[in-house]
């Protein structure tokens, strides 16, 4: 890591040439964490390596716990979050699979855990390299999920996703989401705070949000607490269930409104923004042809865009950075006025559409003029994503928008026949 | 027990807002244990070995807390001189 200085609107800001992973360790090392509890797994492996050395070099107070699998990894932040820490880990494909069953827990004890998921295909067969299944996966697990483009937005977005999980209109546990090797393993040099503007950001460290329950006069601390005892995770059967899970929807609802509200802040402190905070648009304005994707495939599509945007076509991109919650209103706002619309999922559903795809599609639904919209599966495995691709794309939905139907609603980009 | 509450009242994740000792649970009984007091030893050990501490010492001999006792018939088991014998909860018809 070795460092320059320059001066940025409010605080002067350092150049760090890292990683996608040494950007993230390096984002908790500023976040006043409590407590790290992680397993390695490729390609999230140098976030706990890098972060580990940080414990070892006495810079931070962090307590870090080594487990012996992702089960317990996550199972550790449960309890150090429920007894009022700040909790971090991460993790990738099949290192999510395992912990999937905590990381239900984690959301349904609205625990503000962040965890930083560096996408990876899941077996069989193995393979180590980019995909979003692995995020597919905990798609329904109540979760908060943002994507990341570069590795500037990996390390801004995670020091932004404890103030998001921490929030009272929120509390929920956050996932960042940022490619596996495409992002973790790149060298960018990235803009840094100092570490008091970060903790000055997340108003120290985690103050832990109050609770009432019927034997304590007053609201008590929602953590455990031997002078204020409560209990967690107790049985809940037909008589709550329902209700404590339509708590957890309804706390997802305020979760845009408090992205863009750190987007702004977030802005106002380094200058940067992305987006809106939920998506980040480019050339919508008067597309007629939308192209929609997430992570950093957006940086190699938009390259594309920019050069048919030369030619005078009317072409856009819309990145989804905040994906569960999906921002459906806002999504068919945008794409309302489009002819055609190419959803790009980086995952699979044997059987089915793409995640995204279904997505985008029901925020489309209640329009009354749709566009044709069309599923491109592309980059499973780590499988390369050209821009001569990208092109191809683009000419293929404008011979749609030509013929005004879409044959063949999912197609592939870069697979052999 | 109060009317059911909806979304709003419950406090945050899933939190116990009542304390456990107001879910009665000895109505799930079918058996109930009574203890012959001329056998008992007082060793202590259906105290011990009660997973619902149903098993009350109050001072001069073992009593049985109806509120909570499930009827497992663990007590029962476990009293080295078969003091304690499980009766149905209810005579039969």
């Amino acid at each position: 890591m070795s460092k320059t200085m320059i001066k940025y609107p409010i605080h002067t800001q350092e150049i760090l040439n890292v990683n996608g992973d040494e950007a993230v360790a390096y984002a908790v090392k500023q976040s006043l964490v409590d407590v790290v509890s992680a397993y390695p797994i490729t390609p999230q492996t140098i976030i706990v390596e890098k972060f580990s050395e940080f414990v070892a070099d006495g810079l931070v107070h962090t307590q870090f716990v080594p487990v012996e699998s992702e089960h317990s990894a996550m199972s550790a932040c449960v309890g150090a979050a429920a007894a009022g820490a700040r909790a971090f880990t991460a993790t990738s494909s099949q290192g999510l699979a395992l912990m999937v069953e905590i990381v239900y827990i984690a959301s349904g004890m609205r625990l503000p855990i962040v965890m930083a998921v560096v996408n990876r295909a899941l077996s069989a067969p193995i393979n180590i390299h980019n995909d979003h299944s692995d995020a597919y996966l905990m798609r329904d697990s109540g979760w908060i999920q943002l994507f990341v483009e570069n590795v500037q937005e990996s390390y801004d977005t995670t020091i932004q996703a404890f103030k998001i999980a921490e929030d009272e209109r929120v509390l929920l546990p956050v996932a960042v989401n940022l490619d596996g090797f495409f992002l973790s393993h790149t060298l960018e040099n990235i803009r840094i705070l100092p570490d008091e503007a970060v903790a000055d950001f997340l108003g120290g460290y985690r103050k832990v949000a109050r609770v009432k329950v019927d034997y304590y006069d007053e609201e008590v601390p929602h953590m455990l607490n031997p002078a204020r005892p409560l209990t967690f995770g107790a049985l809940d059967l037909y008589d709550y269930y329902f209700e404590h899970k339509v708590q957890q929807v309804e706390a997802m609802k305020n979760v845009p409104a408090v992205v863009r509200e750190v987007n702004e802040k977030w802005q106002e402190l380094t200058g940067r923004k992305y987006g809106d905070g939920v998506i980040e648009t480019y050339g919508m304005e008067d597309a007629e042809i939308a192209v929609v994707a997430m992570g950093s495939s957006a940086g190699t599509i938009r390259s594309v865009i920019k050069k048919y945007r030369e030619r005078g076509e009317k072409i856009g991109l819309v990145r989804i950075r905040l994906y569960r919650p999906f921002p459906y209103e806002d999504v068919g706002k945008i794409l309302s006025n489009v002819k055609v619309v190419a959803v790009m999922d980086k995952a699979i559903g044997p059987g089915s559409y793409g995640a995204l795809y279904q997505d985008i599609v029901s925020s489309l639904y209640d329009l009354s003029d749709r566009p044709l919209t069309v599923d491109y599966v592309y980059g499973l495995g780590g499988r390369d994503l050209t821009q001569d691709m990208v092109a191809n794309m683009i000419e293929q939905v404008k011979e749609d928008v030509r013929k005004g139907r879409v044959e063949n609603k999912i197609r592939y980009l870069g697979v052999r026949w | 027990m109060s009317a059911p509450r909806g979304w709003k009242e419950l406090p945050l994740g899933g939190l116990a807002y009542r304390l456990s000792t107001d879910v009665k649970t000895g109505d799930w009984r079918a058996l109930k244990p009574v203890v012959d007091h001329n056998k008992c030893t007082k060793c202590m050990l259906c105290w011990l070995f009660c997973p619902d501490m149903a098993i009350v010492w109050d001072g001069e001999k073992i009593q049985v807390n109806l509120d909570y006792c499930k009827g497992c018939g663990i007590c029962a088991h476990e009293c080295p001189v078969k003091a304690i014998s499980m009766v149905p909860e209810f005579e039969e018809v």
